[in-house]
């Protein structure tokens, strides 16, 4: 379904020369795939999942969809074949709605009941009937401002949804219902997810990882051989030197 | 009248027929439409363009309409309004101008409302303005408002003005009696060459009044916007203002705002920020599905909402 080929990412560095974030990437995600990434801070998941998004453009390599290069499109057109992106750090609006935004997600064109809403909004903890008029303003906290936007992202429903760090900012009983939400995501659709996470319990969930560590891959593969080897102490981890 | 007439009767009053209550309709320069209700009377000025709407004591759940309109192109007109609102009264009052230029003559109206208000009232003061037409003549609107807010009386002005309006000087001044209440909304979109400018002065002068005045604007193309707020504590009382604005393409815009404490219990706040749409949140628009200038249109209609 989606394809990294010799995907590379430069930034101008504070002395001379290019630093680099994203060294020569390989990776497929096939449909109906679980995918965590993960690995140390500053390694490059996130401007990872953002090259998937299109917020950033590679310096090198290509990215293709379905076979497809899409690695000139832009944010608007890969979320129309059916990328989506929940954002580590949402963004507030100033007179958006919580209903609107919802609405904008699942499409323009079609309008969303407020029941339909309150079903997105349940599913991440909140009680809907207390936010749907509410603005995505300063008003709302953090937490409940990151389940607003994984909301959002669900209620696109599309065949790929990049989670960036969901579980950042949410407290415990939230987060155990965000992890009833990704595996029902995953049980009841065709759908693929790929979160970017350092959560035990969400690699718990995972069908492959994939450990991302100075702009490379360090490792992948399936669940079962890469979680006991991160598991056995990040101090002496393979994958984290 | 016209149907052009009807059209800006529909942007600045929403009405689509003969409104219930008290009205008034202005058309051209005259009053076209007129009803009165056993609590409201509306008269007619006989030493001055204009009318006095006088609205009884204890008056509850009724609304007054005075929408102008003016769609001859070179009309220029100033009128008084003044409004004489009794003690214990609830009512809402709608006012607006629409001018339709298709012409290359200036048109323009100039409106004073003044508001006298007793005790123990409720007013709501919505006030809408709108420009049509492509002729080269400018449409032009000066609306002044001055308020004297009686004794635990609560006034709420909604102000828009979104589109068309070539040039405006809009100035609202108020002065507020003991635990009397003023909440303002501005909201304000300017584009192409228009300018505005909006100017406040509240008097916060008896004893526990407040006073919150909330503008939002959009300033797009190549037009300006000035905004000024000043608020004078008098005695123990409590004032805020905020203006938050958005600039767009090589707009303009400057806030001025002012606060004043004459008395030790004054507490007195003002916040301004201007600034552009905000990347992150066209980014995620985008994510949606939108494109760049969709994504800026809701931004902007959310703002203005």
């Amino acid at each position: 379904m989606l394809e990294l080929k010799n995907l590379c990412f430069q930034v101008p560095g504070e002395d001379t020369g290019e630093k680099e974030i994203i060294k020569n990437i390989n990776l497929t995600f096939k449909e109906h795939s679980f995918t965590v990434i993960t690995g140390p801070n500053g390694g490059g998941k996130s401007t990872l999942a953002r090259l998937i998004m299109g917020i950033e453009r590679p310096t090198a390599g290509r990215i293709l969809w379905n076979g497809t290069d899409i690695t000139e499109k832009n944010i608007t057109e890969r979320a129309n074949l059916g990328i989506s992106f929940a954002f580590q750090q949402p963004v507030r609006f100033k007179g958006i709605k919580v209903k609107d935004l919802i609405s904008l997600s699942t499409g323009a064109d079609k309008k969303l009941s407020i029941a339909a809403a309150c079903d997105y909004l349940s599913k991440v903890g909140l009680c809907a009937r207390d936010y749907i008029d509410r603005e995505v303003d300063a008003s709302l906290s953090g937490g409940e401002l990151k389940r607003i936007e994984i909301a959002s992202v669900i209620a696109r429903n599309t065949p790929l949804s990049v989670f960036d760090e969901p579980e950042a900012g949410i407290d415990l009983w939230s987060f155990n219902n965000l992890i009833k939400v990704f595996e029902e995501l995953h049980d009841t659709s065709s759908n693929s997810l790929i979160i970017i996470s350092h959560q035990e319990r969400i690699l718990n969930i995972a069908d492959e990882i994939v450990v991302i560590a100075n702009g490379c891959v360090k490792a992948k593969g399936a669940r079962e051989e890469i979680l006991p080897e991160l598991l056995s102490g990040t101090e002496s981890c393979k994958y984290y030197q | 009248m016209d149907e052009i007439q009807k059209n800006l009767l529909e942007q600045v009053a929403g009405l689509h027929e003969v409104p219930a209550g008290a009205y008034n309709i202005r058309a051209n320069g005259a009053s076209v439409e007129r009803n009165t209700t056993a609590n409201i009377d509306i008269v007619t000025k006989d030493d001055k363009q204009g009318i006095d709407i006088v609205i009884k004591p204890g008056t509850r759940r009724e609304s007054v309409h005075i929408p102008v309109v003016l769609s001859q192109s070179g009309l220029k007109e100033m009128v008084y309004n003044d409004f004489y609102v009794g003690d214990d009264c609830d009512v809402t009052i709608i006012a607006g101008c629409g001018i339709h230029n298709s012409g290359d003559s200036e048109s323009r109206h100039d409106g004073i409302h003044s508001f006298y208000i007793g005790r123990n009232s409720r007013v709501k003061y919505v006030e809408k303005h709108y420009g049509s037409g492509d002729g080269r003549g400018g449409k032009i609107m000066n609306p002044q408002t001055v308020i004297e807010l009686g004794e635990n009386s609560f006034m709420e002005m909604e102000t828009v003005q979104i589109r068309g309006v070539d040039s405006t000087r809009r100035s609202t001044t108020a002065a507020l009696a003991e635990n009397a209440k003023l909440v303002i909304t501005e909201r304000l979109m300017t584009h192409g060459k228009q300018y505005a400018e909006s100017s406040f002065q509240v008097d916060l002068n008896g004893t526990g009044s407040s006073a919150n005045l909330i503008s939002r604007a959009v300033a797009r193309d190549d037009s300006r916007q000035l905004f000024l707020a000043k608020i004078n504590g008098n005695s123990r009382c409590a004032g805020h203002s905020e203006c938050d604005a958005i600039i767009m393409d090589n707009a303009k815009i400057s806030a001025v705002p002012e606060i004043t404490a004459n008395h030790l219990d004054a507490a007195l706040i003002h916040e301004a920020a201007i600034g552009k749409i905000a990347g992150d949140q066209i980014i995620k628009l985008m994510t949606l599905g939108l494109t760049e200038a969709e994504a800026e249109e809701q931004i902007i209609n959310g703002f203005l909402k």
